[in-house]
């Protein structure tokens, strides 16, 4: 059963087009994750799932039912904000159970869910507190939980970890997971962070100009980008792309640019290709490998090592292929200096190949 | 080579560079600040000893000096039984007038701007930009512009020189000022506090109330102390709307001091006009820290 359906949605804002005739189905249970640079119109789109925005076409059903025209309240939704958004002047309590007193819940039904919610963020010891005495991570639990206290199907997520630092990120991204698990219900989660999108998500909806580019899984969307934006938008460092042509030799593909020639055994084209078109050959510097791992790949080029950048558990080295500029992910042990000439190799398969108007070929 | 650096080290400026005390821009900003100070205070402490001294001691003529014999024969005179034209009942008549006029006027202008403020920061609406220029727009009209009209209207309604209509008038008057000072103070409450309480099913009144009445109380403070001062202090409207019977207190103390008959009593119109001022005198001394803090919070956003 399908939980949030959205068909033919768009939202202008006077005359400029936020959202342009998108569809979006997201499965019951599932944990997506809308991910684009910002003014994508991600974050529009979760304000009209919840409701806080009007449309201007199209439809909306969560649960199949047309909640179009009705109010936030009455969607079955929970939204956690970036900005956390707790009232300021009511203790962690009553920011809970705030929704819950709203409509009418009888008190010890308040309780008990005031407690389930608390007990499942671990807040118990801060709920007689008020939003100013608490941390920032204590702060989006208690937003997250007043979403939990309202025990609905959809959870809406708005760049929840937008404001943390980075350490209580990593934690609590994890923490959403186990939650996710546990309580098995649909989650929408907006982000521009692609290491949030592709740990968390099922699947992931990229977003561009108002448009869903690619909506898939983390892996398919990492190694098989539909098209150049995506391809760059996803993975850091980024993708390099060679600009060259398509040749073929009795049935064997190669890219061709300024005199280098690459293969493409096993490259699995996803539409008819034609000789002659001009590509763009997208690898990711962590599908290249220095000629000791490489040994038993179909190409080898001897390429000279620019800069070297350390940068953790990694080694970034930049490199030249026929003009382009090219750089290489590698083991953070290798003893690359400046000036060296290494020899290079990728599998074909993991590549991705681009036409003229940016779609994977 | 390390011996080296700590002798580097030891010479040159080391910790919090020494400021003097005296300097000639200390001497200048505090001099100046204390000349401007005195200046102002000098009036205030005139009219408190003059209020204080008796008549015969007043012709003297001595202005600053203090008084020999204190007495608070003037204040009690200023307030029971100082003659306002032909009445002579002092100011107190005019204090309570000024109390009828000044409670309801403060709280339904209030009550209505901060309203007013919330809907056009959270519940945007076609047409509700334009509505508040236009209602801003009122805050530059010259009074003399409206007087007569405002006759016309308070007569149609049949509310003029009464104290309905005077409240009325205050209302009015007040909320161009009040709408902008919310607005502006709304406009910087983030909005996905709203959106959090529109998830949570709160209504208009309920977000209002519970969510951004109680967080609000810096801005209501400010209102409260514009109102109030402004209020107490007009002249201009209270004369031309209230009424005879309603007069308030400005105009009443107009009445004393610009009474052309028999001595000046300047004693008592210094103490008269120490009676109307106490008030506003009193609002700021209390309120001056919130005041300032609520004015910084609403100016930020515009």
């Amino acid at each position: 059963m399908s939980s949030v359906v959205i068909s033919d949605l768009s939202l202008n804002f006077g005359t400029v087009e936020i959202l342009k005739s998108l569809n979006l189905t997201v499965d019951e249970g599932e944990f997506v994750v809308l991910l684009g640079p910002s003014g994508c119109g991600k974050s529009t789109l979760l304000n009209c799932i919840a409701g806080l925005l009007d449309v201007t076409k199209g439809q909306i059903f969560i649960n199949d039912k047309n909640v179009t025209w009705e109010e936030p309240k009455d969607r079955g939704i929970g939204m956690v904000f970036q900005s956390y958004a707790l009232y300021p002047q009511m203790n962690v309590e009553k920011n809970l159970s705030f929704g819950l007193r709203v409509a009418g819940v009888p008190k010890n039904e308040i309780r008990k869910r005031v407690d389930r919610a608390a007990e499942i963020l671990q807040i118990e010891p801060l709920l007689k507190r008020k939003p100013v005495a608490l941390s920032g991570g204590q702060r989006q639990r208690v937003a997250i939980g007043r979403a939990l206290v309202r025990d609905v199907d959809v959870y809406l997520f708005d760049e929840p970890l937008s404001n943390l630092d980075a350490k209580l990120r990593t934690d609590l991204r994890v923490e959403l997971k186990r939650l996710h698990q546990r309580l098995g219900n649909t989650m929408i989660y907006v982000t521009h962070d692609q290491i949030e999108a592709l740990t968390l998500a099922d699947r992931i909806a990229v977003m561009k100009d108002g448009l869903i580019q690619q909506f898939d899984t983390p892996h398919g969307i990492y190694h098989k980008p539909v098209n150049r934006f995506v391809a760059d938008f996803i993975g850091s460092p980024g993708m390099n792309f060679l600009s060259g042509a398509l040749k073929n030799n009795d049935g064997q593909w190669s890219f061709i640019a300024e005199g280098v020639e690459i293969h493409l055994n096993g490259y699995e084209f996803s539409r008819t290709a034609q000789a002659g078109q001009s590509i763009e050959l997208g690898l990711r510097p962590e599908h290249i490998q220095l000629d000791n791992a490489g040994r038993r790949q179909t190409i080898n080029m001897q390429v000279e090592v620019e800069h070297v950048e350390p940068m953790g558990a990694d080694i970034m080295l930049w490199t030249k292929i026929a003009e382009h500029n090219l750089t290489v992910r590698t083991d953070s042990e290798s003893k690359v200096i400046v000036g060296d000439r290494v020899t290079i190799s990728f599998n074909p398969k993991r590549a991705s190949l681009f036409d003229e108007g940016g779609c994977r070929l | 080579m390390s011996d080296q650096q700590v002798s580097v080290q030891n010479i040159g400026p080391n910790g919090p560079k020494p400021s003097r005390v005296i300097s000639l821009g200390n001497v200048l900003l505090y001099g100046s600040l204390g000349i401007t100070a005195l200046i102002w205070l000098l009036p205030l402490y005139v009219m408190i000893v003059t209020s204080l001294k008796g008549l015969p001691e007043v012709r003297l003529g001595n202005v600053l000096s203090l008084p020999i014999e204190v007495t608070f024969e003037p204040w009690v005179k200023a307030w029971d039984s100082a003659c306002t034209g032909l009445n002579c009942e002092g100011l107190k008549m005019g204090f309570w007038n000024s109390v009828q006029i000044l409670v309801p006027s403060t709280v339904i202008s209030i009550a209505i701007s901060s309203m007013n403020g919330y809907l056009l920061s959270f519940w945007k609406f076609k047409g509700s930009e334009i509505l508040f220029t236009i209602l801003l727009f009122g805050a530059f009209i010259p009074y003399q512009v409206m007087l007569y009209p405002l006759v016309i209207i308070l007569r149609e309604l049949g509310l003029f020189s009464s104290l309905s209509g005077i409240v009325l008038i205050h209302t009015m008057f007040g909320m161009p000022i009040l709408t902008l000072l919310f607005r502006n103070y709304f406009s910087s409450v983030p909005e996905e506090l709203f959106k959090a309480a529109r998830v949570d099913g709160a209504g208009y009144w309920r977000i209002y109330f519970e969510i951004m009445l109680p967080m609000s109380l810096p801005i209501f403070v400010v209102a409260i102390i514009l109102q109030v001062t402004g209020i107490w202090n007009d002249f201009l409207l209270g004369v031309i709307y209230a009424g005879t019977i309603n007069f308030p207190m400005t105009v009443q103390l107009n009445n004393i001091v610009n009474s052309t008959q028999g001595v000046k009593e300047y004693n008592v119109n210094m103490a008269a006009t120490l009676l109307t001022a106490a008030l506003p005198l009193a609002v700021y001394f209390i309120s001056g820290k919130l005041f300032v803090r609520g004015i910084a919070a609403g100016a930020v956003k515009g």
